[in-house]
């Protein structure tokens, strides 16, 4: 019981702290302070995912959560000088109503989840998920639900990123880029975007069997992108024009061509033949990640490229020459 | 079983000073903040009930839940910031 106790303590440290951060993040009136805040909590998180036994969160959450959503809300921050955009002062009524909502659902979902832990569990996917992972093709469970079991997850999902994405682009044009940076940034930079580029393709390849794979890979090529902006390369990287469509649709377009190859070949939706699925599931990965990590430069942008035309641009150009 | 309580209640709070958040503010880029700070809440909540104990394997199919769930979060909340963008260049016009 006394060791229970003791190791306890770091747990409940953490979770302290992640309060503490979060609560510092969103009640600071200054906004910028605020998003430092939640890198920070971010990070954090990523200790928590580890100390959960959830390596491929931790990897992801130091990546996309701290790292990505912090780059893109820090840029975002360069938006918001002169007049706000505000929506209607909460009087101190509804200030009052609001913290007394939060306070009983805080205690309503702490109660179900007490409930939850300490009732014996009826059937848990776990058991299944491990029995079948010498037929996935992969040997991470987690990549195996993402890209076997639950392929259908990772398809929607990829549907969604790019759904964002092109969303972005009708919203507005990119931001303008930064000025070429000084040399010891550029020397800095020469030598971590290939650094980061071989990570990548690192956490890609090992993602089969020990933690990683494309979404952590994505967001490690993104960040080289948003690295070369960074130094003054406006394009982050990315190809343009037609290119940069291709790249935006090759991870869905693949794992589309594939899902409906394999669908029809067994019968099963998205049922990879046995002796294939490893080998195709490093191809929709790789795939993935390419369109994930050109989807996330591109939000980093802001929009569309300058000189990419949309259907109203080559309508007006028409106009003009005629 | 201990450890998981902790860090679900933690994640409860968490996503209820989210909630708080976006609920309060008037700044949009603040209910952003509030928004992602809120799915992280949620994000603890699943994988504190997948972890069983240091001895036992924990459960994938949350942590693949979440891995999906960062991802969308982060193309929410990059679409959300465009539309901000968009919205504030609205004003100035």
């Amino acid at each position: 019981m006394m060791n229970m106790s003791l190791t306890m303590i770091p747990d409940l440290m953490l979770a302290v702290l992640l309060i503490g951060m979060a609560w510092a993040a969103l009640s600071s009136d200054d906004l910028k302070r605020g998003v430092i805040l939640f890198i920070a909590f971010g990070l954090l998180l990523a200790i928590v995912w580890a100390r959960l036994q959830a390596p491929d969160l931790a990897l992801a959450e130091a990546a996309i959560g701290a790292g990505l959503a912090g780059a893109l809300l820090l840029v975002a921050l360069r938006d918001e000088t002169g007049g706000k955009v505000a929506a209607g002062e909460v009087s101190r009524s509804g200030r009052w109503l609001v913290d007394l909502f939060a306070l009983t659902m805080t205690c309503l979902i702490g109660w179900v989840l007490w409930l939850t832990i300490y009732t014996e569990p009826v059937e848990r996917l776990a058991p299944l998920a491990h029995a079948m992972l010498a037929q996935s093709g992969v040997s991470n469970p987690v990549t195996a639900v993402l890209l076997n079991y639950r392929a259908y997850d990772t398809l929607l999902e990829l549907v969604v990123v790019l759904t964002a994405v092109l969303g972005v682009m009708v919203v507005g044009r990119e931001r303008r880029g930064y000025r070429q940076a000084g040399p010891v940034f550029c020397g800095l930079v020469h030598w971590l975007v290939p650094l980061l580029i071989v990570t990548a393709g690192y956490l890609l390849w090992v993602g089969a069997h020990a933690p990683g794979g494309a979404f952590q890979a994505g967001a490690t090529l993104a960040a080289a992108g948003i690295l070369l902006r960074l130094a003054g390369e406006d394009a982050a990287g990315l190809p343009g024009g037609i290119r940069l469509r291709w790249l935006l649709v090759v991870g869905i377009g693949l794992f589309l061509i594939i899902g409906l190859g394999v669908t029809l070949s067994s019968g099963q939706v998205l049922q990879y033949p046995k002796a294939w699925s490893g080998a195709l599931i490093l191809v929709i990965e790789s795939a993935a990640t390419a369109s994930i990590a050109a989807a996330l430069v591109l939000a980093y942008r802001g929009g569309r490229p300058q000189g990419w035309l949309t259907a109203v641009d080559k309508e007006n150009n028409r106009e003009v020459s005629a | 079983m201990t450890q998981a309580l902790i860090y679900a209640l933690t994640g409860a709070v968490i996503f209820m000073l989210g909630v708080r958040t976006t609920l309060l503010r008037d700044a949009l880029l603040h209910r952003i903040l509030g928004l992602n700070v809120s799915g992280a809440g949620v994000f603890l909540v699943f994988v504190s009930l997948a972890y069983r104990g240091d001895s036992l394997t924990t459960d994938p199919v949350p942590h693949a839940l979440v891995l999906t769930g960062l991802v969308v979060a982060i193309s929410a909340t990059a679409l959300a910031l465009a539309l901000n963008r968009r919205l504030r260049e609205m004003d100035h016009e």
